[in-house]
């Protein structure tokens, strides 16, 4: 950091030296040589170009991060193309797309898609349906409300780590809440995390406990921007509540449901945590293993680094199937 | 600003709404109580739970308190410090730097991307926006290879392990502040965009027909405009970076490195054969999550704020 001040100070030193130079050397030349003129003006109109006098700001911090993120990921598209499995170093001379070809004989590739599609769909559409009732059960006249939205976001502020030991609790066979909640009705007791069957929608629930809250705060500042004449205009026309909501304030809340889903999506692909959490590593009970999971269990467990890459691969093409397309649509309404 | 001018809005019902309303008002009163249930009751199983002795433990309902004083003991409270202390310290050291450096580089990056105007800055401010969003597994096995194989900080620095304070494992400490920091710089960037995006142009363009220079506008006018930013960041990325664990699995390894993170000795806390030690788990998770809860508590508005954006 300190290194980079002092380069950012010298930088700058230099530049204002020069572009005095300059102006002193400009007067003198233009009367002598026009040529050398022309070419230097150029080269100061470059230094003075916005993009040169902002690079100090950006470029630091873009190269940090693109080294992390782009080049690793570039790497890791490397390393999925070896035979790397975990002694010396890669082979990058020999390339083939075999692991690619592994992945569709891999009974285990199929369940794990299969679970991480059930899990992103299902813990995105229940967390928004969560998050906006919450939002407009709160978003009224009423007391405490901030209490209430603080309470409900509250588990949002806890890793994953943190709150796999509670729902591990919650979910236990003996002493679990569930268990003795259902048991009031005459159900149960299920094994939740041990069943296959069950296994992925407890999972879910325990996941829409930790991020409603957080779907719940995007529709609220959506709800809270819509004008408030179009509630009084919708009342006045005698709509009823539920047809004011449907008609008039869904249809506006679409942008929020858009930016959450995809974060949402974003969470639960980093689900990783939590089921490493609640199953003691990265071997999940059948039913609940995720690309996500498999991943880490290729590579740190197994030692195939190049098959665990590619399938890091797989997850990275999913989330860009998602990201892309809203990325693109922010740009194109300007919000990029 | 916008919750404060709807209150006042609805706060004038016309009398035949408060009569109508106040029957309704019961229900939804229940409801939003009814949820506090839902989203409390996982927490306060745990909390009732660390403080029980096994005798209590299998005799009372998970959710209440121990009937006894006997059956009360803080004796897991005490074991899950002793486990957790070592690294509860090594979380503070690798997320408080990189919580900074962060906001930092994210201010700064948002400043040159979005206050300065140049062609082909949206292509950049794409690749930015973009990093938030690439899931941290596509990144691990090379991240593990640049640090164990490539880069081994902790060997290139050894001529610093015999100073005092110094210890070998915090090399492994600073790979995790690199780390955090150059995976928080997207989302801090978007961040500050988000509020200098609202900046007012003219400010700007006529500090800059005054002849001051781009560093001068960044110090003079922006910086000081977005302490509040800042306030939010460091809230928001500071529960981000506390709370994050595959980064500790991979860089770090194993439990019982020096450099262990809180997360990582939390998610392996009280498991033997036998089975889980549930009592000293809950304990632990209360002790890893105190510092984000106490964030969260304390400044909740502005952790709101910043999941929001």
């Amino acid at each position: 950091m300190k290194r980079f001040l002092e380069l950012l100070r010298s930088v700058r030193r230099n530049r204002s030296e020069s572009r005095e130079s300059e102006r002193a050397g400009c007067e003198r030349r233009v009367r002598t040589d026009g040529g050398t003129t022309e070419k230097r003006s150029t080269l100061r109109r470059w230094l003075d170009s916005d993009i040169v006098q902002s690079s100090p700001f950006w470029l630091p911090p873009f190269l940090l991060m693109g080294f992390f993120v782009y080049a690793a990921i570039g790497w890791n598209l490397l390393l999925s193309l070896t035979e790397y499995s975990g002694f010396g170093d890669p082979d990058y001379s020999n390339l083939s797309l075999q692991n690619y070809w592994a992945m569709l004989d891999d009974p285990g590739m199929w369940a794990a898609t299969r679970n991480t599609l059930v899990l992103l769909v299902g813990f995105t559409v229940v967390c928004l349906i969560v998050g906006l009732l919450l939002a407009l059960l709160l978003d009224r006249e009423i007391r405490f409300s901030r209490s209430f939205r603080t309470i409900y976001l509250l588990p949002f502020a806890l890793s994953f780590i943190v709150t796999a030991q509670f729902w591990r609790w919650m979910y236990n066979v003996q002493n679990g809440i569930v268990n003795q909640f259902i048991g009031l009705f005459g159900l149960g007791p299920y094994n939740w995390l041990g069943s296959p069957r069950l296994v992925l929608g407890s999972v879910i629930f325990a996941l829409v406990w930790q991020f409603s809250g957080y779907t719940m705060i995007i529709y609220l500042a959506a709800l809270r921007s819509i004008p408030n004449d179009q509630y009084e205009a919708a009342r006045v026309d005698g709509a009823s509540t539920l047809r004011m909501y449907w008609r008039v304030i869904v249809p506006q809340l679409r942008p929020a449901t858009v930016s959450a889903s995809v974060v949402l999506v974003l969470f639960a692909l980093k689900a990783f945590d939590f089921l490493y959490a609640t199953f003691d590593g990265y071997r999940p009970r059948r039913g609940a293993d995720i690309l996500a999971t498999k991943m880490v269990r290729e590579s740190f467990g197994r030692s195939e680094w190049a098959y665990g890459s590619s399938i890091a691969l797989m997850l990275f093409a999913l989330s860009l199937a998602v990201i892309a397309p809203y990325l693109y649509n922010q740009y194109k309404r300007g919000n990029l | 600003m916008s919750e404060q001018s709807v209150t006042t809005e609805q706060a004038t019902p016309t009398e035949h709404e408060t009569s109508e309303i106040s029957i309704g008002q019961i229900g939804l009163y229940a409801t939003l109580i009814g949820l506090i249930g839902f989203y409390l009751i996982p927490i306060e199983s745990g909390l009732v739970t660390s403080i029980k002795t096994s005798t209590a433990l299998q005799e009372t309902f998970p959710f209440l308190p121990p009937f006894s004083a006997s059956g009360i003991t803080f004796e897991k409270w005490q074991v899950a410090f002793d486990y957790l202390a070592p690294g509860m310290v090594n979380s503070m050291l690798f997320t408080i730097p990189s919580t900074i450096l962060c906001a930092i580089f994210g201010s700064m990056a948002a400043y040159g991307l979005t206050l300065v105007n140049w062609r082909g800055q949206i292509a950049v401010l794409a690749l930015f926006i973009a990093g938030i969003f690439v899931p941290y597994q596509a990144v691990i096995v090379p991240l593990f290879q640049f640090w164990s194989q490539y880069m081994q900080l902790g060997a290139r620095l050894s001529f610093l392990w015999g100073l005092p304070l110094l210890e070998p494992h915090y090399a492994t400490i600073l790979e995790l502040i690199i780390t955090h920091t150059a995976y928080g710089i997207p989302i801090v960037t978007l961040l500050f965009r988000s509020q200098y995006k609202t900046m007012s142009d003219e400010m700007i363009e006529a500090a800059r027909l005054d002849g001051a220079s781009v560093w001068r506008v960044y110090r003079r006018i922006v910086l000081p405009l977005s302490i509040p930013m800042f306030a939010v960041v460091f809230i928001f990325q500071f529960t981000q970076i506390w709370n994050e664990f595959l980064f500790s699995l991979t860089i770090i390894g194993s439990v019982n490195d020096p450099a262990a993170s809180a997360t990582l000795i939390l998610s392996g806390l009280g498991q033997s054969l036998e089975g889980t030690d549930y009592p000293l788990r809950m304990a632990g998770a209360f002790i890893t999550a105190l510092p984000t809860l106490l964030v969260y508590v304390l400044f909740a508005d502005k952790f709101a704020e910043g999941v929001q954006t």
